[in-house]
């Protein structure tokens, strides 16, 4: 399969220029953090909260690291690592995993050799769990970066990955 | 009561988003023009005549609240609209968001105006990425509209309303919870008293009310108390959204008036269980709600019912079991799941829901003993009555409810083999 690959472990570091405009948006010095912490996480590469990152939102908003990762690690939306370039997640709540949650994440498993929390060695997808995507209607859910999937079969959510495959594919053709 | 009825309060229709112009036509803001035009105490008399309470889980009137806010002198006060919808099962304010934006929009303006508020911040969950979308988007066109902001309508009044997102933590739904996560701290519950509305985000009166709670006002206002109190009963007044979900035949969203049976939910809306099954039991209220067997169904929705049942309304989250299915495995899902979101405090929750963890998965191993069922339920009992918040002490009823409705089920569970050496020893 032909992804952009990334290096995992090169950490793709985002421009202090660029949180700087992000916090300058958001309010400035007294802009608040959690939507700081978001902001700079979409915008992030790799979608996660790198130190450097955690170090210039400290110093630009005037508060100690500490309290910025005491912050940025309450939170599950919140990553501290890298992620890749989609991000699959599983509800894992009752409505979901009666209706058969346990099986597609196992299709997803098997499908990109990766279990929950780790990213596929081209970075080209993250498998994490969710709490309740307030889709349980349509229960087996699971959302692939901003996109909800309901009534997923074991076969029908492997598609679902191939569609994120075959959009990476148009740039490299 | 049919589905299509239009003369409830939502009439929510799957394919229709309702934007600002069709919402008009159909009397959107004609409430907020009402109000303005009238004393503020006149509105708050027709909250309290109509019966409305919170929609959000602790059914407190919302008339009150407002009024709690709007007598406290302190200046600088907020509006909060808890759009946080974390509740495992619960995917109605979703739907109100997605399809009538500015019916929300509209609630929140009205109960700033009437709490005495000119800044308030909707609070939505980082899951919900299309909602804040709309949101944002409906929250412009509001503005420009003269119907937001400086100035509404003309009247002099101003409301400075913002999004704010969540980060996927379902404690942050909790009210005090909630305010921590806006000042940008841990989203960790504060004592009560002092209660929001005395001393909320940044030690300002704060008015929190659910999506659902803060939708209902501009149709009350509108309407008038004597047409809500014509949906319903006389002990709950109006419509509540349900959630839907599980083994029955149709799942979704549904608004019913108060007073019909959770049976009749489940056999008229959601046509009952899949051929050739019954329902074996019902989550009511989501996972901090109850789980209780078919026989209890004839219960009304109706907050006095309920809670002589022992039934939490809660989120209005119904989600249905089948006789295919095992209790336990659905128990030990949610003990997980508050596990998960326990946020440490204190002791009875963190370490009371690890020990649950622990024996739960002990029982469905077949490796658990009888007298394991006996310290699961002493656990149980600590959880609910120690523990520091809301979340705790949900998780603790609903540990109850399965212990006491399925008993059974939880004996059944423990290994023949462990039986056996309790025997001979
Ligand atoms: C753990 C926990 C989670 C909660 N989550 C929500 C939520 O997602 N949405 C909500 O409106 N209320 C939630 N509540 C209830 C709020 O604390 C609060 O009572 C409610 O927002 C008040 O609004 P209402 O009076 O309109 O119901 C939660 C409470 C607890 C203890
Ligand atoms: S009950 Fe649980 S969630 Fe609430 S304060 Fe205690 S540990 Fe935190
Ligand atoms: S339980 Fe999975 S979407 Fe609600």
């Amino acid at each position: 399969m032909l992804a952009m690959p990334i290096m995992m472990g090169m950490d793709i570091f985002m421009g202090t220029a660029e949180i700087r405009f992000i916090i300058k948006q958001l309010g400035g010095r007294n802009a608040p953090l959690l939507q700081v912490l978001l902001a700079v996480q979409d915008a992030a590469p790799q979608r996660y909260l790198s130190e450097e990152a955690v170090n210039e939102i400290a110093r630009l908003l005037e508060i100690s690291r500490c309290r910025v990762y005491s912050t940025a690690s309450f939170y599950s939306e919140i990553s501290l690592e890298p992620r890749g370039i989609h991000l699959i997640r599983v509800c894992t709540n009752a409505p979901c995993e009666n209706a058969g949650k346990q099986e597609i994440q196992e299709a997803i498993e098997r499908e990109l050799g990766i279990t929950v929390g780790q990213t596929t060695t081209d970075g080209l997808f993250t498998l994490e769990s969710v709490n309740c995507l307030g889709a349980c209607f349509m229960s087996p859910a699971i959302k692939v970066d901003d996109t909800l999937y309901g009534n997923l079969t074991t076969e029908s959510v492997v598609s679902v990955l191939d569609s994120f495959r075959k959009e990476q594919c148009h740039g490299c053709k | 009561m049919g589905v299509n009825n239009k003369e409830l309060v939502f009439n929510i229709s799957r394919e229709e988003f309702v934007d600002l112009k069709t919402y008009r036509e159909r009397g959107g803001y004609t409430a907020l023009q009402k109000a303005l035009r009238q004393p503020p105490e006149s509105s708050i008399q027709e909250l309290k005549s109509a019966g409305l309470r919170g929609r959000g889980g602790a059914a407190f009137p919302t008339a009150v609240k407002i009024e709690m806010v709007r007598n406290n002198g302190e200046t600088g006060r907020y509006v909060i609209c808890n759009a946080d919808e974390g509740e495992p099962g619960t995917f109605k304010d979703r739907f109100i968001m997605t399809h009538l934006p500015f019916q929300v929009i509209e609630g929140i303006t009205l109960a700033a105006y009437l709490a005495g508020a000119e800044n308030g911040y909707i609070y939505v969950r980082h899951e919900y990425p299309e909602v804040q979308r709309i949101l944002r988007e409906s929250i412009k066109e509001a503005e420009e509209a003269g119907l937001l902001g400086e100035d509404i309508l003309g009247s002099g009044i101003r409301l400075k309303l913002e999004i704010f997102s969540g980060a996927g933590s379902y404690l942050c739904g909790e009210e005090t919870a909630l305010l921590s996560s806006i000042e940008g701290r841990k989203g960790r519950p504060r004592v009560k008293p002092p209660y929001p509305t005395q001393s909320g985000l940044w030690n300002k009166p704060t008015l929190i009310n659910n999506v659902e709670t803060l939708a209902n006002i501009p149709k009350i206002i509108e309407k008038g108390s004597g047409w809500y109190r014509s949906i319903g009963t006389a002990d709950s007044t109006g419509t509540k959204l349900i959630s839907l979900s599980g083994d029955v035949v149709n799942r979704g969203l549904i608004e019913v008036p108060f007073g019909i049976t959770f049976a009749d939910i489940i056999e008229e809306y959601g046509l009952g269980a899949k051929p050739g099954r019954t329902v074996k039991a019902v989550n009511i209220g989501g996972a901090s709600g109850v789980l209780v067997p078919g026989f209890m169904l004839e219960t009304p929705l109706e907050y006095t019912a309920c809670a002589k049942a022992g039934i939490t309304i809660g989120s209005g989250a119904i989600f249905v079991l089948d006789d295919t299915r095992p209790i336990l495995p659905n128990v030990h899902n949610r003990v997980k799941f508050f596990l998960h979101e326990s946020c440490g405090k204190c002791t009875p929750c963190r370490e009371g829901l690890r020990q649950a963890n622990v024996i739960l998965s002990k029982l469905l191993s077949g490796m658990a003993t009888e007298s394991d069922v006996v310290l699961l339920e002493r656990y149980t009992r600590a959880i609910q009555e120690a523990s520091f918040c809301g979340l705790g002490q949900a998780a603790g009823n609903s540990l109850k409810s399965s212990l006491e409705y399925f008993h059974e089920e939880y004996l059944a569970a423990c290994g023949q083999e462990c039986r056996d050496k309790e025997e001979t020893a």
